[in-house]
């Protein structure tokens, strides 16, 4: 029997932006058993809304996660809406969907370079932050903000993007579509990069569903589960399929990512052409009473915001269950089998965020 | 599968202009729009006191008596809540960023 | 509304009858979550072709026992980590059991009903 050897893997490793810590046994340089553990950066924000006005937790909500810190806020506000049955503007649920397609396309692009920079292309990493900027500037030029967005509130949106200004992300981001197409196709078609990818922690489809995956993580195993079907904010106005993969491994994850990207394209671009006038935010009265969970999805998957209040200002419980918190199970059972080498990819595949897993 | 897939564009960034701003020998890119500070007119204000009880992070601090209004800078996340809030409108969101700072000190603003 | 939820109030010893019933019928756990008011409810959500169902329990006191569901869903065992970690419940035959060190938090079960000591402190209202 060959000896094994148990190897800590986190919670500061050059490859991880955040901190996680796995323990794997190794026999050889094979991953036999890897054990996880989180709980570095526990923030008790879910404790915080019993000391926050319903109203401004949402600021608090929104910094749960520094990537899809819009589609935090934005969730919070579909929970306490749903509770206190306000109807949003039309006109806000179009902002609010294009705001979520560009954080979603700029946290895409944000994994495409980390992922990159963990098998070791660090040119190609560089290029595809290249193209990251250009969204972070059309988010910067619509909200002030380039990864804070501040910009959903209960009752609507803060703030309104003007039809000229609209049209011009539209039609930029259509001939922004072929530079990125230069950069997503070394993704996919580069020997070097299928060479880390193919074949490396094959998820199977009945693993994935069992393990409950969310997201990209889920999509890339053949399953097409997407929360935006659900149709909250815009979603139900749009035309789109779930992007579906069936092989499963590392590069079906990241060509799901790819195609979102594209697919967001195109959702903005309908978004652009549909979008209503009108008001863009409603008054709220009195407080909220009752409990929703909601649900939205966020780049990485499946977000759930369960909020329960008893008509004080104040939530009596906020629960946030983030993607990344449903992915870990997964990612335990992807690496058995895999070659240590292999460990930081497949870590980055399910596009980890443990600070907002946490909370 | 392909090879040198990346080629033309490495080929193409040789020939380019550096994506990234020579900053600071060439001007930063600052969106008009940007959140990048807090200002205050201060002849204006009627130290309501408004602003302090919205603040999520409680980074103002409005006397009334003594006619102050003080923001501690670090504290400030710059979301824009007491800009919305201001019943007087003599607060503003200026696109320039707070300049760097050796020790945690606010900004106090006084009408005399 | 954009979704119909469905809430089902059952009883702890019901709690692994059912939940292998929505194993049965292909349904994939979404989340557990505990929830603190006089009592402590825990939720179990679960969701089949966008189809929202919740299970239950209310504990009426944190010296109850709960079994767990990680031996029929086995992702369950972060969740009941979480929920043992943060409000001091037992819960019993864990796949993964940290033994409170799943977080690692100053205050021992910091969202238990019976720790009033320095929670909250420091934080600006």
């Amino acid at each position: 029997m060959t000896k094994r050897t148990i190897i800590p893997f986190g919670p500061q490793h050059p490859v991880l932006p955040e901190p996680i810590h796995l323990d794997l046994v190794l026999e050889d340089e094979l991953v036999v058993e890897a054990i996880p553990s989180i709980g570095f950066i526990h923030r008790g924000l879910e404790k915080l809304v019993e000391k926050k006005d319903f109203i401004d937790f949402v600021y608090v909500a929104e910094r749960i996660c520094g990537i899809c810190s819009f589609i935090h806020g934005l969730t919070y506000c579909i929970a306490v809406e749903e509770i206190m049955k306000i109807k949003v503007p039309e006109r806000a649920d179009y902002l609010r969907t294009i705001w979520s397609e560009l954080s979603r396309m700029h946290s895409h692009l944000l994994w495409m370079g980390l992922m990159a920079d963990s098998f070791g292309f660090e040119s190609l990493f560089m290029h595809t932050w290249r193209m990251r900027e250009k969204i972070l500037d059309i988010i910067e030029n619509t909200t002030g903000g380039r990864v804070i967005f501040a910009s959903a509130k209960v009752g609507g949106v803060r703030r309104d993007i003007d039809s000229a200004t609209l049209k011009s992300i539209s039609k930029s981001l259509e001939s922004y579509k072929n530079e990125l197409k230069e950069i997503t196709d070394i993704f996919i078609k580069d020997s070097s990069v299928q060479h880390r990818l193919v074949g490396v922690g094959v998820l199977k489809k009945g693993q994935a569903y069992e393990l409950g995956a969310v997201g990209p993580t889920l999509r890339a195993s053949g399953w097409s589960i997407d929360t935006r079907k659900l149709g909250y904010a815009a979603y139900k106005n749009i035309d789109f399929e779930p992007v579906v993969e069936t092989s499963g491994d590392s590069y079906a994850r990241c060509v799901v990512r790819i195609k979102e990207l594209f697919q967001s394209i195109d959702i903005i671009r309908q978004l652009a052409g549909k979008i209503p006038d009108g008001p863009i935010e409603i008054k709220i009265t009195g407080n909220p009473d009752g409990e929703f969970f909601a649900r939205t999805e966020q780049p990485r998957g499946e977000v759930i915001y369960y909020a329960k209040a008893n008509g004080t200002k104040f939530l009596q419980r906020l629960r946030v269950r983030t993607p990344t918190f449903a992915n870990i199970p997964s990612l335990v059972k992807m690496l058995p089998g895999s070659s240590l080498a292999d460990v930081p990819v497949l870590v980055l595949t399910i596009d980890p965020c443990i600070s907002c897993t946490e909370r | 599968m392909q090879f040198f897939v990346m080629a033309k564009t490495v080929l193409k960034s040789l020939f380019r202009k550096p994506a990234t701003v020579k900053y600071p020998f060439g001007p930063k890119m600052l969106s008009e729009f940007a959140r990048g500070s807090i200002s205050i007119d201060i002849s204006r204000c009627i130290f309501c006191g408004m602003c302090q009880r919205k603040c999520p992070t409680g980074a103002i601090v409005v006397t009334r008596e003594e006619k102050t209004w003080n923001i501690a800078r670090l504290k400030c996340i710059t979301c824009g809540y007491c800009v919305e809030v201001c019943p007087k409108k003599c607060l503003q969101m200026s696109n320039q960023y707070t300049e760097p700072m050796l020790t945690k000190h606010e900004d106090l603003y006084k009408n005399a | 509304m954009t979704e119909d939820q469905r809430l089902i109030d059952i009883k702890i010893d019901e709690l692994l009858e059912k939940v292998i019933g929505f194993h049965a019928a292909g349904y994939r756990l979404v989340q557990i979550g505990c929830t603190k008011t006089d009592v402590l409810e825990i939720n179990y959500s679960f969701d089949k072709d966008y189809n929202f169902v919740n299970l239950r329990i209310v504990i009426p006191s944190v010296d109850i026992e709960i079994p767990s569901v990680s031996s029929i869903y086995w992702s369950a065992f972060l969740y009941e980590n979480e929920i043992s970690d943060l409000y001091g419940i037992k819960i019993k035959n864990m796949a993964i059991d940290y033994k409170g060190n799943f977080y690692r938090t100053t205050v021992k079960y910091p969202f238990n009903p019976q720790n009033t000591g320095s929670s909250g402190e420091g934080i600006p209202s």
